[in-house]
């Protein structure tokens, strides 16, 4: 059939072309090039391009190409399988703590112990990119903290105070709930938003027992057995018999739970701090009605907030020669105040920075104010993932049954000590 | 099909709303959440935009990311169009042996295809063996691992339909001095047109659809594909819905109307080929 | 069609002997080509990731482990409910497929108006990626907003939660399944339909033969290739089917609607790599143990 091999033969030709080679150009004008990776949140690529620019017009002899994949767990498998082949970026970001020792740091990254900057980190940040003695990273936007974001508002017209402990909190709940509005939003629909009462609880099972994480770590410790760390299962439960969710909390959305704590339709929303940026967008105008403050634990006087540490800017050993001096330097330039200015002008910071010499402007929002406080009196500790490298997968669907009223909170934990056995496992660590 | 039997009104029309409903109305909220400006399409609601943001959408998203758009279309053209062909002919050719050879041979080729379709791809092996032929990265590399995912579907589909037709064609044909080659190109796969055409279409759009493997085997922006542009519209903690949509509808768009171009081939084939027998 | 038969049957039975090695019209390497693209870049991979599934495997490392990850699978909490869901998912949407797809195929080459469009508008959710579908239906399927939902209410009917209700999760996915994938069924039915010649609905019609006889003595025996493969294809794909599970529940509310192949993405997501290979393998068998019998089955029918 003459048509089929026409066809064939037009096939093969144009194969041999692609777009990208009809795009690309490659300047070799005494330029070092190099590549660098991130997520593709069109957030984040707003932060990342303007990164770019000012490194670059600080470094005329650095230009920069921004790839970007997946976020979520497709960019994590993305990140692991281009490490594993020796097709990583010539720079690349990517998560600290637990996810940063699942690719195997010691063996696919290029050690930065010895730079001048790194004494400028925040000692815990230093800890969550770090592997065995070597540092390799440095900070990508800020630090942010879990806990409860209320609407202000709200509490002013009730004449609410922010709770100092577990009880208080329930009993503002009543209050919010007698005067017609849902007190706590849950969105299920994105299951992710679902852990954050069990994960933000952190800081107060650490406060009541400090050697959690690392007898958790060598399975001396369980979620099911410690009472501290089964509190937030229970914290779960509790409000759903309550009946504190709002109505549509099984369909809800991420937005939507953002918007319902801005507009004042919910009183709290746990979530962390990061999201500030998305709160413009779900309730524009409103974000400074928002305010935060830690989960409370039993104890008033060991009030504090659980942070979730920046990503890191990690070079893989594959990066070499030129494009290594290159990559070194536009790490260097992410812990430097011109570094965090550039990030602060492309974003609502959703906290502090990771970086001693960085201060956060005046202008961020309210939430991000409140959170401050805390990590400047230093009432504030990681989350567990920067501090143990296990964290089981199934547990957004967990804490959603929990939540859901399906599983009863004991149970739900039971199951999340099994579930963090296989990632245990898979890690190679002893004593599972 | 006789052209003689009146179309049956009421039949027409109950086909009509039914189909209106069933397929339409979701069309109808995916083009009115690409309507809205940001804030709205966030609400997610099945209702008529406040404000008619069709064309700044559009341009939004055309522009994203220095007209990413475009060079995903580019891509994405050549990976569909190439694989197609190739992956028609070489099934095609496959299947008339496979169906019509009877033998130990070719029963086991037909347990393989089939555990081809049930076989999920494994990625970082095949990754693995592009780099050793040193196709890793490279649009030619991609097309071929898509005419490999492809092939079990398309010589089942093949062999389903190649043993409609009756060997005796064959016979009459080789009799007549027909070598296989002229067998297979000039007898049997004219007979094949609508089978073919409907190959081409399905093909079509699972290539243009896969997101993975282009993913995986030419990462990069500039080699992206239009199913890759979908996730710059999307972030676990930011949404652009209305972009999101917008960007499903031009991406859609082009295989619609390939679609609705193909599928009156597959008519007036038929009508020839039955024809003809 | 009559003109070659009668010169067959008219032909005396070959009396000159066929040479013993008379040349085939049907070479093997026409195999060849298609073959060994499928050989190379398919099949050599999914042997070598069957290796990997008999390791703990991170991707930068493995321990050989035998079968303990086949183990682990077994024991996951989810599998035996991810497998009672897998069965009732792939048959309802193969089912559901196959009946409606050729009841639509034949409401499409019938005597309506306005067919192509038609043909156009039914095959439009194949195209649309996953993504949007689940979206879409997410929002459709809103327990309280939902369009579905209101209008039910209309009718005084009150509809179930859809995809967040326990009971009905799976469910929900399957129904949007089939939204979205009854256009292919119909068009590989319409193929098969299509192939038949006119001149037997004509003989039909003449001997006074009713539609519904028309459709069962005619077209259903005739577009048996297309059953076939749609019953195959649909049934496959069912039982292998996640991503749009995946987009529109995550397998919840909480585990309700887990199907095998979700909950081994699930592991490979963790990062699991060694894990999810064997729980592919596991997949793969449980699919030939039931495709395998299907294709026998109707390809014995074929030869007899």
């Amino acid at each position: 059939m003459r048509l089929g091999a026409v066809l064939l033969a037009g096939a093969l030709s144009l194969s041999a072309c692609s777009a990208g080679s009809l795009g690309s150009s490659d300047d070799a004008n005494g330029k070092t090039q190099i590549t660098f990776l991130t997520n593709n949140d069109p957030a984040n690529v707003k932060v990342a391009e303007a990164v770019i620019a000012a490194f670059e017009a600080k470094n005329g002899d650095v230009d920069v190409k921004l790839d970007t994949r997946p976020q979520g767990s497709e960019g994590d498998n993305l990140v692991k399988t281009r490490l594993s082949t020796g097709d990583m970026a010539d720079v690349f970001e990517y998560n600290s703590g637990s996810l940063l020792q699942a690719i195997a740091p010691q063996t696919n990254l290029t050690p930065i112990t010895g730079e001048p900057w790194v004494g400028d980190l925040d000692p815990t940040f230093k800890t969550v990119v770090s592997g065995g003695s070597e540092v390799y990273g440095s900070p990508w936007q800020t630090i942010s903290g879990g806990g409860i974001l209320y609407n202000k508002p709200l509490y002013a017209k009730l004449g609410l105070q922010v709770p100092k402990t577990w009880a208080d909190f329930m009993a503002n709940n009543a209050k919010i709930k007698a005067a017609g509005t849902a007190p706590v939003a849950q969105t299920y629909s994105d299951t992710w938003t679902s852990q954050i009462l069990v994960l933000a609880d952190f800081h107060n099972v650490a406060a009541a027992d400090p050697g959690f994480a690392g007898k958790y770590t060598n399975n001396q410790a369980k979620y099911a057995t410690t009472p501290a760390a089964l509190a937030g299962f229970q914290h779960l439960e509790e409000l759903k018999r309550a009946g504190y969710w709002n109505d549509d909390y099984a369909s809800a959305k991420y937005n939507e739970g953002l918007a319902a704590v801005a507009g004042g339709t919910a009183a709290h929303y746990p979530m962390i701090t990061f999201a500030v940026t998305a709160i413009e967008g779900a309730a524009p105008g409103k974000t400074d009605d928002v305010g935060f403050f830690a989960l409370p634990g039993t104890d008033a006087s060991k009030n504090g907030v659980t942070l979730w540490e920046p990503s890191g800017i990690y070079i893989p050993k594959s990066t070499g020669g030129d494009k290594l001096t290159a990559a070194k330097k536009f790490q260097a330039f992410l812990a430097s105040p011109d570094g965090c200015a550039a990030q602060a002008s492309a974003t609502s910071l959703g906290g502090p920075f990771a970086v001693k010499t960085c201060k956060l402007p005046d202008d961020v929002a309210t939430s991000v104010k409140d959170l401050s406080v805390y990590v400047e009196a230093g009432t504030a500790s990681p989350a567990l993932e920067f501090l143990s490298p296990i964290k089981g997968p199934a547990l957004e669907q967990i804490t959603v049954e929990v939540g859901s009223g399906i599983r009863p909170a004991a149970d739900g934990a039971k199951l999340y000590d099994e579930d963090v056995k296989k990632q245990a496992q898979q890690l190679g660590l002893q004593g599972w | 099909m006789s052209t003689r039997t009146r179309p049956s009104y009421p039949l027409s029309g109950l086909a009509i709303v039914l189909f209106g409903v069933v397929f339409l109305v979701p069309f109808a909220f995916i083009l009115l959440t690409a309507s809205k400006t940001q804030q709205e399409s966030a609400l997610l609601d099945f209702s008529w935009p406040d404000r008619w943001a069709f064309v700044e959408n559009l341009q939004a998203v055309i522009e994203a990311r220095d007209y990413l758009l475009i060079v995903a279309f580019i891509n994405s053209t050549i990976l569909t169009v190439a694989s197609v062909s190739v992956v028609v002919i070489l099934a095609a050719m496959a299947a008339f042996v496979l169906q019509r050879r009877r033998s130990r041979l070719t029963r086991a080729a037909n347990l393989i295809i089939l555990s081809g379709l049930v076989l999920p791809p494994a990625v970082v092996p095949t990754i693995w063996v592009l780099q050793k032929i040193g196709l890793f990265k490279t649009m030619p590399g991609l097309i071929l691992v898509e005419i490999a995912y492809a092939m079990a579907f398309c010589v089942l589909l093949f062999q389903a339909f190649i043993a409609g037709i009756p060997k005796e064609m064959d016979e009459a044909a080789t009799i007549d001095g027909a070598g296989p080659l002229s067998l297979f190109f000039r007898v049997v796969f004219p007979l094949l047109r609508p089978i073919v055409v409907t190959v081409v279409v399905v093909q079509t759009v699972f290539i243009w659809n896969d997101f993975t493997s282009p993913l995986y085997f030419l990462p990069g922006d500039e080699n992206a594909t239009v199913q890759l542009t979908l996730f710059n519209f999307q972030g676990q903690y930011t949404n652009s819905y209305n972009l999101l949509f917008m960007d499903i509808l031009l991406v859609t768009v082009p295989p619609l109307i390939m679609f609705m171009i193909f599928q009156r081939q597959i008519v007036s084939g038929m009508i020839a080929g039955s024809v003809k027998g | 069609m009559g003109v070659v038969t009668a010169t067959v049957a008219g032909a005396p039975a070959t009396t000159v002997p066929e040479p013993a090695r008379r040349k085939s019209p049907y070479p093997y390497w026409f195999v060849v080509p298609g073959g060994l693209i499928f050989t190379i870049f398919f099949l050599v991979p999914s042997v070598m990731a069957f290796w990997f599934s008999l390791t703990r495997w991170t991707l930068f490392d493995q321990e050989f482990i035998g079968l303990d990850n086949y183990v682990q699978f077994f024991r996951e909490p989810a599998l035996s409910s991810g497998l009672w869901h897998t069965l009732v998912y792939a048959v309802t949407t193969s089912g559901l497929k196959v009946v409606l797809g050729m009841a639509l195929a034949v409401l499409l080459t019938g005597p309506i108006l306005g067919r192509g469009f038609m043909r156009s508008v039914a095959f439009f959710p194949v195209l649309v990626s996953t993504i949007g579908v689940g979206l879409t239906f997410q929002v459709l399927m809103h327990p309280t907003r939902g369009v579905i939902n209101q209008t039910l209410e209309l009718a005084g009917v009150t509809g179930p939660a859809w995809l967040v209700d326990p009971d009905w999760a799976l469910l929900s996915v399957a129904f949007v399944d089939v939204w979205q994938g009854i256009g292919l069924a119909t068009v590989i039915y319409m193929a098969g339909i299509l192939s038949i010649p006119g001149e037997y609905f004509e003989a039909a019609k003449v001997d006074g033969a009713g539609a519904w006889h028309r459709f069962r003595n005619i077209t259903l025996p005739l577009a048996k290739p297309a059953t076939v493969s749609v019953i195959l294809l649909s049934l496959i794909g069912g039982l292998r089917k996640f991503d749009l599970i995946w987009a529109m529940t995550k397998g919840g509310p909480g585990f309700t609607s887990d199907v095998m192949a979700s909950v081994v993405y699930k592991q490979y997501q963790a990062g699991f790599y060694g894990l999810s290979t064997a729980g592919n393998v596991v997949l793969f068998l449980l699919v030939i143990l039931i495709a395998l019998p299907l294709f026998w089955f109707f390809n014995r029918k074929d030869e007899s």
